[in-house]
């Protein structure tokens, strides 16, 4: 294969990288951006979407499409639900004081992940594809499902903008954001807001790894490339801001596609973290967005 | 004899956004000298000694202290060069004891600790105290606390940043007896809302308002101008 | 007897004890508790920086990992004797916090917290990626002959745990002196009010700095003899669970107190080992214990124990 299909390739590939991990970031920031919460427990959110979507499979009779479906429904609401649990018996408890809440949430990332160990295994399992299309390019043929989950992916963010900028439960959570107080003062319940975006924000990552689990396979140590990318995404572009958050998950996505095709995928990720730790140093509000931490 | 200069500021001015904390104010503080800086609230009294001291960066003009340039020097050089401040809102460590916290200001300057520790907290009538957790005292303590901390810097000049807020009568006459015993040595820069205190104490009186100097004089000058009236009384 | 002399005699005692233990303990517990007390070592480096001087850093694997690293590609490598090797070790260590605080101190909180966590992780991504030195995941099986330190074989039971208890006692006293010096005052200052300490006169990034170097040393040596005692040099021991586990250590031993982090690794090793027993998910007792600690108990055993009864105890 020449040159141009093979970039044409390298950035397809990245294009779906991309639409995933805006799904997981989106998340992410969220969560940071109306909660000051950095959950370090994110990626484990992220791998018991997937790991659930395989028992939902297992479960579900008929079709691949029809188990896959009820994945897509099911497991964003299970791993929102533990998110609202963790939120609700836990840091709440600690106030969201930054400090102690980062602790508490890597002891939420091992609980998950050895819970997971526990009940599912050490083994990789793979999900079936709700479907099987080919399209045939000039060059090559590409799934059709991974086109199918950028459109998704496109869709869900559609969505998520949509309900923070344009509905009442948007303006709720902007208004907690503002001003945890005055918006208690309101009459706003902040707990159920708080525990409300919590379980968005796991939501989100679950739903990212249904989407990329018939295309990667369920693994419980999944949840660390996941987590590590998004934090990359998030600070790159922002904490808290959603346009930079998708604007960077594009330029990681695209980039990592690319350079994992052309280089060691250890460098690329070598490169990039350094890069986050210097963004954070020189600066902190991130390439496109405004100081936030 | 003229009085010599300790610190003198030229055109500093500080800006936060819109707002004009600090515009332009021309200062001079003489060697020895009790010097108040009264106004309004809002007037840009804490913002300008927060320039004096380091804590805020100066946005332009200039200070020097003791005849060096001390515009662009970090807080804790200007600390070791003899410049003191002790916060508005009490900070002393509360989690420590009262005794570390005026060491860590005698040991900063080399000074004998355990001597120099309790003269200090002798001085200011904390000695019985000195094993207490700073956060226990009372708030009338604690800011006793806060100026012996200073004190024990040995500083050239001490910024109070409203020391008697919050005091009791009878603590308020032992904080003015303090200040009487420390000046000539030390030159003392008050912010201050009491004015019985205000002119029981000072030599001069800077008067700040909307972030520039109104006026500038002795306790009598400043009483008897109308300028300053009119600020003060809303006119 | 004096508060300075109750303390040191209390401390003493501790290691008095320890020492004997090399004579009484069995030969199973013996290995452990010279891990432990190399583990301890590192913690109590964790806890210069942490517990007294307030930073919360999620990247000092970087710093064990530089020790361990350090040591053992120099006995491997360039065929270096362990004394040497240790004393690289220890400086590669130093050095890696020293570099890392330059950049990192510019941050704070939780920005500290995920620029520390950032740099660590890209550091186990270079011992991944450069296989040829490091043998990546594999890591590097140190040779019985090359952990000879001072005519002692380092791989036997008895020299092994001497050997350990020499480098945690030397970390336990420089500690003690080092937290009850003028110095100490200060970087407990700059955990309580750092804007406080720079109006006294302290430069925060300079002394933060030098809490750092300090905590990066003793991790740098808590490496280094980890390679060499146990004969082992891999990436997992540099990787971010090796950054947590001090944290959960000093948290459970109590951050800020000198033997906290002792009582801590002892603690958590014997859960792990037993619980390692049951189950192949034995590290569920490193999460519910960092959120059954951040929840209960946020200033751990010997945290509570001051500030209920020993009030001196430093």
């Amino acid at each position: 294969m020449s040159f141009g299909p093979f970039l044409l390739l390298a950035l397809m590939e990245g294009m779906v990288t991309s639409a995933v991990l805006a799904l997981a970031a989106v998340g992410l920031s969220l969560v940071f951006g109306i909660m000051r919460v950095v959950n370090v427990a994110h990626g484990e959110f992220f791998m018991l979407g997937a790991v659930s979507a395989w028992f939902v499979s297992q479960w579900v009779p008929g079709p691949p499409v029809v188990g896959f479906a009820a994945a897509l429904i099911l497991c964003p609401l299970f791993v929102g639900a533990i998110a609202a649990l963790a939120d609700m018996t836990v840091l709440k408890r600690l106030n969201y004081e930054p400090e102690a809440t980062i602790v508490a949430t890597i002891g939420l990332l091992y609980i998950l992940q050895q819970a997971a160990l526990s009940l599912y295994g050490p083994d990789a399992r793979p999900v079936p594809a709700p479907f099987n299309l080919r399209v045939q390019l000039p060059w090559f043929g590409y799934s059709g499902y991974k086109i199918a989950v950028v459109a998704a992916s496109a869709v869900v963010l559609l969505g998520v903008w949509r309900l923070l900028a344009k509905s009442r439960v948007g303006l709720v959570m902007r208004a907690t954001q503002y001003d945890r107080e005055t918006a208690r003062a309101f009459g706003i319940n902040v707990d159920r807001v708080y525990a409300g975006v919590f379980a968005l924000g796991g939501g989100l990552a679950a739903l990212a790894a249904v989407l990329i689990v018939p295309i990667q396979q369920a693994h419980y140590l999944m949840g660390t490339d996941p987590l590590l990318l998004s934090f990359i995404v998030v600070i790159i572009g922002g904490l808290g801001s959603l346009r930079g958050t998708v604007i960077a998950a594009l330029l990681i996505g695209l980039s990592d596609g690319v350079i994992s095709t052309f280089f060691a995928p250890t460098l690329a990720k070598i490169v990039a973290t350094l890069a986050v730790a210097l963004v954070l140093v020189f600066r902190p509000q991130g390439l496109f967005g405004r100081r936030a931490l | 004899m003229a009085a010599v200069t300790l610190l003198e500021a030229r055109g500093l001015t500080r800006h936060f956004g819109g707002l004009k904390a600090v515009d332009g104010v021309d200062f001079t503080l003489a060697e020895g000298e009790i010097h108040a800086l009264i106004g309004p609230n809002g007037a840009g009294k804490t913002t300008f000694v927060s320039l004096l001291c380091g804590r805020i960066p100066v946005q332009s003009g200039s200070i020097r202290f003791d005849g060096a340039d001390i515009t662009r020097m970090p807080a804790h050089r200007r600390v070791r060069r003899g410049i003191a401040y002790t916060f508005q809102i009490t900070q002393v460590f509360a989690n420590l004891t009262v005794f570390d916290n005026v060491a860590l200001a005698v040991q900063r300057r080399g000074g004998h600790l355990a001597e120099e520790t309790q003269a200090a907290l002798s001085r200011v009538g904390l000695a019985e105290r000195a094993g207490q957790i700073a956060g226990t005292l009372s708030y009338g303590h604690q800011r006793v606390l806060e100026i012996a901390m200073g004190l024990a810097l040995q500083p050239r000049l001490l910024i109070l940043d409203e020391p008697t807020q919050g005091l009791a009568n009878a603590e308020i006459e032992t904080f003015k007896d303090l200040v009487r015993q420390i000046v000539p040595e030390t030159t003392v820069l008050l912010i201050e809302h009491n004015m019985d205190v205000v002119m029981d104490l000072a030599q001069r009186i800077t008067v700040l308002n909307f972030g520039e100097v109104l006026a500038t004089g002795t306790p009598e000058a400043i009483r008897a101008n109308p300028a300053v009236q009119a600020a003060y009384l809303g006119g | 007897m004096s508060a300075g002399a109750r303390i040191w005699a209390l401390h003493l005692a501790a290691l008095a004890l320890l020492a004997a233990g090399g004579v009484l303990l069995p030969a199973y517990h013996l290995t452990n508790f010279a891990k432990v007390m190399v583990l301890a070592t590192y913690a109590m480096g964790y806890n210069i920086a942490f517990g007294y001087t307030g930073l919360l850093s999620l990247g000092h694997a970087l710093f064990f990992g530089a020790g361990l690293y350090g040591a053992g590609m120099l006995v491997q490598h360039a065929g270096a004797a362990a004394g040497p090797a240790a004393i690289a070790g220890l400086l590669a260590g130093g050095a890696m916090a020293g570099v890392v605080g330059l950049l990192a101190l510019r941050t704070q909180g939780v920005a500290f917290m995920i620029v520390t966590l950032m740099f660590a992780q890209a550091g186990y991504l270079t011992i991944l990626y450069n296989t040829a030195w490091t043998r990546g995941d594999e890591g590097i099986v140190i040779a019985r002959e090359a952990r000879v330190l001072l005519g002692f074989d380092l791989s036997a039971d008895l020299p092994r745990y001497f050997a350990a208890f020499a480098l945690f006692a030397a970390g336990l006293v420089l500690k003690l002196w080092l937290v009850r010096s003028p110095s100490g005052r200060v970087m407990i200052a700059l955990r309580e009010n750092e804007e406080r300490s720079r109006m006294l006169g302290y430069d925060p990034y300079a002394r933060k700095l030098a809490a750092l170097v300090i905590s990066g040393l003793y991790a740098g040596a808590a490496g280094a003899a980890y390679g060499l005692l146990f004969g082992y040099v891999g990436a997992s021991l540099a990787s971010t669970q090796y950054s947590i586990l001090p944290l959960l250590w000093v948290l459970l031993g109590g951050a800020g107190t000198v033997l906290g982090p002792f009582v801590g690794a002892l603690l958590m090793f014997y859960l792990i080992d037993y619980s390692s027993a049951v189950t192949t998910a034995s590290l569920l007792v490193v999460g519910v214990a960092l959120v059954l600690l951040v929840l209960f108990a946020p200033k751990g055993i010997l945290g509570t124990l001051r500030e209920r009864w020993l009030k001196w105890l430093p």
